[in-house]
């Protein structure tokens, strides 16, 4: 599939800050199931940092924007041919061992509901253990936007029996450390479908590492593996680690985010 | 230079120079409430602090104006930033976070002067008479300014500093006059009196330029030899015209050794051109109360410029 | 219990201390206070003290200081030193590896949890070779003595060891008050030690710095204890010393905020933890810190020291290993021991340390400081049972060791002198080249029979000497 990405993420601060750093892990990544086409990052007065790939295969990418600031708009715009390997990262150069993501965070500590799931789920094999996990949190928690938070936990999602795509993600990764997988936060584009399916289109899920297959994308809030509908950008730990993009204004505002995606098929 | 660190220099020396300053105050109020007066000792008290600007926190937390509980105030007491012991803390503070950039000698003028005020702290007040505690202040104000004179390197971090002391000491003369001539003197048919020119004295007493004034001027305490004496005269330390002037050459020597100006040279040639332009009577002319009210917002302005070109660190 | 005085040996004077025995024989008592007095006064006036965390109280506080010496001979420093400098190579071995291929671990000599799931292991930084392949720039050795022979090492420290204001200093104080025993007694120098920092850190610059680079100590602040040491090392290097909101990132690289503009920084040594060095990559909520600074870090525009991710060499955990690391990496058999310690998350282990408590010194694996430990031989039963309880609730959490017979140096005290129970911690340099300067700090555990010998628990300082050969 070829999909074309429009994704503007603007800030605006009630009094102009001093300065503004990002962090950005905007940059397709590099597998099998994708091809850059062309992309392209702008930021609006922004002075563009040096670049690295780190262990885990992203591009990260800083910026600076010199003050007083009072707006910032990042844009994204792009083209990027995928292919469906079902939900399998072939390809991928990276270096984290993956026992490194056995480590729990605070939005995916395990408590005793989290921990009865993880326990109620069954497999024959790891990756049948995975499939059956991510179902688990696709019924224990309904897809359900403006119930939770950037901050909600994993334990609290599932208490509430609500949340987005955030939170299911965090939800398998608890689920996963608990049953010994190694499991990380994905984020990136969903492709909007056709049909009106409830989604968002700047999107995250979980990759469990599967023994024989490697790293493994689950979507428990689509009840799917990531297809060629799928852009993946980064990963980390839990959201915030994995944030596209992570920022610190100088000065002491109120600082506004509107976020717009699209993502459309593209025709050739 | 780091930023921070020209920061921290430049107000050691304008905590010390305000300590300094308000040991002098509490000297002149301990003189003037000597003398018989129309209203009794306790409004002149009471004026020092309204011209000082703490007359509201020390009325919140003592009540009347009472000279023990205003030695207490202005020396000792910590919740009084500018008390001598909040001013000397905070000039040790800063000069605890900048000990690189200080010599040993001065490094030791700031810590002996706050170790022993931690011992006058813990001594019996009884025991402390006023007097003792003020020489005690500009004692240790004098040691710290001639250790700095003496052993400093003469960079960047020198001029900081005196920018800091002449900043202070130009807006404490102007406000010492002011206390003086606008608040002191019960009413305008007092100029000229006996009492006017006995706080007059006072007041130059109080700064040490007594035997100073009587050999540059000579015959009557007038307040128009004293305008020019504070305002004007090049020669006394603490007039207005050397603390501008100190601040020109201060930051002209910076100036030169960054290779470019900034707004604060202009702001503080335009201060030193406004002085030196007038005369005593034309300062009396517009009023001693406006021309120095119109010199401390000036200051100010001056002082926003330092601290936007050079102190805050967000010049390109 | 035989406990080894580094001084006498039943009634002999050993070697090294020989001259120091008339020094004391002959000082009389007046003199002696009076320097006691003049030391603690040298120390308040350089502004040398010591706060402690948590214990409110005088933040002034000086750190006790015993006017006697503890000595080495060349020979006991040749043998320490080379030992030190193999166990330094050894740690920086093990952080590139385990930040790159990972092979001590494929081969089966450390277990992968130990590392890849401990809080110190910095996934940001995998994959990146710090310059010349260093992560610890300067690796603080802990170690006792139970023997003429017999050292141990009772702990690495590999992140930012703190306490060489302290060697630098003692020695300054003894050489203002007894210039005498200067002149009688042939000690190595300390004072060599900044100006090897200074060459150690500028030989770390990144590639893309051209021409001499520009070093700063970056500090959480004045209100932290080690404050004092920070502003004497930049004093003694003659390098900035900033705070966070003192650097900013613009572009490629990291700048500071000086009186004439932007200058650009090219080393850091930085005495903060990891997590507080960028919002944008550890805690979101650092005030100490510069964001966007480990973009600039990873991608070769600025050198941090020591490197983000060196803690996990110096986890109580992971000690246990480093002589596997010496004979891994180094293929050498290691010159230092470890003290024996059992990991109380393996089962045996703990059934050994449960049985045994009275007996054992049970540590937290990542405490410092002597807080959260327990001292066996010292311990009450109340404490010792309590101790027991935490063990079987969290047993990785802990680690144990033998009580040891620590040496013990002449020592003033109230009644005169006597033996006090010592431990060093010399400063390895690690640069382009790997040096040590001849000493250390040396803590004394003032109280008489105290093992415990932490500035925060009532240990004091002495001067260490290294005899020239």
């Amino acid at each position: 599939m070829r999909l074309t990405v429009d994704h503007l993420t603007s800030y605006r601060y009630d009094v102009p800050v001093r300065s503004v750093v990002q962090s950005h892990r905007l940059t397709p990544s590099a597998f099998a199931g994708q091809k850059v086409i062309d992309w392209e990052v702008t930021v609006t007065g922004g002075v563009r940092g040096a670049s690295h790939r780190d262990g885990a295969g992203d591009v990260v990418q800083g910026w600076t924007i010199a003050g007083p600031v009072e707006e910032v708009a990042v844009q994204v715009r792009g083209t990027v041919e995928t292919e469906d390997l079902a939900g399998v990262l072939r390809g991928h150069r990276e270096s984290v061992a993956p026992d490194c993501y056995l480590r729990e965070t605070a939005p995916t500590r395990i408590d005793v509901a989290l921990a009865a799931l993880a326990a109620s789920a069954s497999g024959s094999d790891c990756l049948a253990l995975a499939h059956a996990l991510s179902l688990a949190v696709s019924d224990a928690i309904a897809y359900r936007p403006g119930v939770t938070h950037a901050h909600t936990t994993a334990a609290e999602a599932l208490a509430l029996g609500e949340g987005v795509c955030q939170d299911h993600a965090h939800a398998l990764i608890a689920l996963a450390r608990a049953r010994g997988v190694p499991a990380r936060y994905v984020s990136g584009y969903l492709f909007a479908t056709e049909d009106g399916t409830p989604h968002e289109a700047a999107h995250a899920w979980a990759e469990l590492h599967i023994p024989g297959l490697g790293w493994v994308g689950f979507d428990p809030a689509n009840r799917c593996c990531p297809d060629d509908r799928y852009i993946r950008l980064g990963s980390g730990f839990d959201a915030q680690d994995a944030a596209p993009i992570r920022g610190v204004a100088r000065g002491a505002a109120v600082e506004e985010m509107d976020v717009r995606v699209a993502v459309l098929q593209s025709a050739q | 230079m780091l930023s921070r660190t020209a920061d921290n220099l430049y107000w050691i020396a304008r905590y010390m120079e305000r300590a300094d300053t308000v040991a002098r105050l509490l000297e002149v109020g301990s003189r003037i409430s000597l003398l018989p007066s129309a209203q009794g000792y306790r409004s002149e008290w009471d004026s020092l602090l309204q011209a000082t600007g703490m007359a509201h926190a020390f009325a919140a937390k003592y009540g009347d104006p009472v000279q023990r509980n205003i030695e207490s105030f202005l020396f000792f007491d910590r919740d009084n930033p500018s008390s001598v012991a909040s001013c000397i803390t905070a000039a040790r503070e800063n000069g605890r976070i900048v000990r690189t950039a200080l010599t040993t000698q001065v490094w030791d003028a700031l810590n002996t002067a706050f170790q022993e005020l931690r011992q006058l702290e813990r001594a019996e007040r009884s025991t402390l008479e006023l007097s003792r505690l003020t020489d005690w202040t500009m004692r240790h104000a004098a040691m710290l300014r001639g250790a700095i004179d003496a052993t400093l390197l003469r960079d960047d971090g020198f001029n900081f500093l005196n920018i800091g002391y002449y900043l202070e000491r130009g807006d404490n003369t102007a406000r010492l006059m002011d206390v003086k001539y606008y608040v002191l003197l019960p009413r305008v048919d007092f100029v000229g009196s006996g009492l006017d020119n006995y706080q007059w004295s006072t007041l130059l007493r109080a700064m040490g330029a007594q035997r100073a004034f009587h050999w540059a001027y000579g015959g009557e305490v007038t307040s128009a030899k004293i305008a020019d004496f504070l305002i004007r005269n090049p020669q006394s330390p603490r007039s207005l015209a050397t603390c501008t002037a100190g601040l020109v050459n201060h930051l002209g020597r910076i100036a030169k050794a960054y290779g470019r100006e900034t707004r604060a040279q202009d702001c503080a040639r335009a201060l030193l051109a406004g002085i030196e332009g007038t005369t005593v009577d034309m300062i009396f002319e517009e009023g001693l109360h406006e021309f120095l009210t119109r010199y401390i917002t000036e200051s100010a302005t001056l002082a926003t410029a330092i601290h936007d070109s050079y102190l805050s660190g967000e010049m390109r | 219990m035989g406990q080894f005085n580094e001084m006498y040996q039943g009634t002999e004077v050993r070697a090294p201390y020989a001259r120091l025995q008339d020094w004391v024989a002959t000082m009389p008592e007046e003199l002696r206070s009076l320097k006691q007095a003049e030391a603690e006064a040298l120390f308040r006036r350089i502004g040398i003290t010591f706060a402690v965390y948590g214990e409110g109280g005088d933040p002034d506080r000086l750190i006790p200081f015993d006017m006697f010496p503890r000595v080495f001979s060349g020979t006991e420093w040749a043998r320490l030193e080379r030992g030190i400098k193999q166990r330094a190579r050894a740690l920086n071995a093990f952080l590139v590896d385990v930040y790159g291929r990972g092979e001590i671990i494929r081969a089966g000599r450390i277990p992968a949890h130990l590392v890849y799931r401990n809080e110190a292991y910095e996934k940001a930084v995998v994959g990146f070779v710090p310059p010349k392949g260093v992560y610890s720039h300067i690796v603080g050795v802990d170690i006792v003595r139970t023997g003429p022979d017999q050292f141990y090492v009772l702990e690495d420290n590999c992140r930012t060891p703190s306490g060489v204001s302290y060697m630098l200093e003692s020695r300054e104080i003894m050489m203002r008050m007894f210039p005498d025993l200067f002149r009688e007694n042939r000690i190595e120098p300390v004072d060599t030690y900044s100006e090897k920092l200074r060459r150690t850190l500028a030989s770390v610059a990144p590639a893309k710095c051209k021409g001499e680079p520009t070093v700063v100590i970056l500090t959480p602040g004045h209100f932290n204890s080690a404050y004092y040491e920070h502003s004497l090392l930049a004093d003694l290097m003659g390098v900035e010393l900033v705070e966070g909101q003192d650097l900013f990132v613009e572009g490629e690289y990291v700048w500071m905020r000086t009186t004439e503009g932007p200058q650009r920084v090219d080393v850091i040594y930085r005495r903060i933890d990891d997590a507080f060095l960028d919002p944008l990559c550890f805690r979101p909520d650092s005030m100490l810190g510069i964001p966007g600074l480990m973009d600039v870090y990873r991608s070769g525009g600025v050198s941090i020291c020591s490197a983000p991710g060196a803690g996990v060499a110096d986890d109580k955990a992971v000690y246990t290993y480093v002589p596997d690391m010496v004979r891994f990496y180094l293929g050498e058999e290691p010159i230092l021991q470890n003290v024996p310690t059992w990991q109380c998350g393996r089962e045996e282990d703990l059934k050994h340390v449960l049985a045994n408590l009275p007996d054992l010194v049970v540590k937290e694996v990542h405490g410092s400081g002597g807080y959260g430990m327990l001292v066996g031989p010292k311990a009450s039963k109340d404490e010792i049972e309590r101790f027991r309880a935490k063990l079987v609730e969290d047993p990785a959490n802990y680690i144990a060791q033998p009580t040891l017979a620590l040496s013990t140096v002449p020592t003033f005290v109230e009644e005169g002198v006597a033996p006090r129970h010592v431990d060093l911690r010399p400063y390895c340099l690690v640069g382009e080249r790997i040096e040590l300067v001849p000493g250390g700090l040396t803590r004394v555990a003032l109280k008489e029979g105290s093992l415990v010998v932490n500035s925060s628990q009532g240990g004091g300082v002495k001067d260490t000497w290294v005899l020239a050969e």
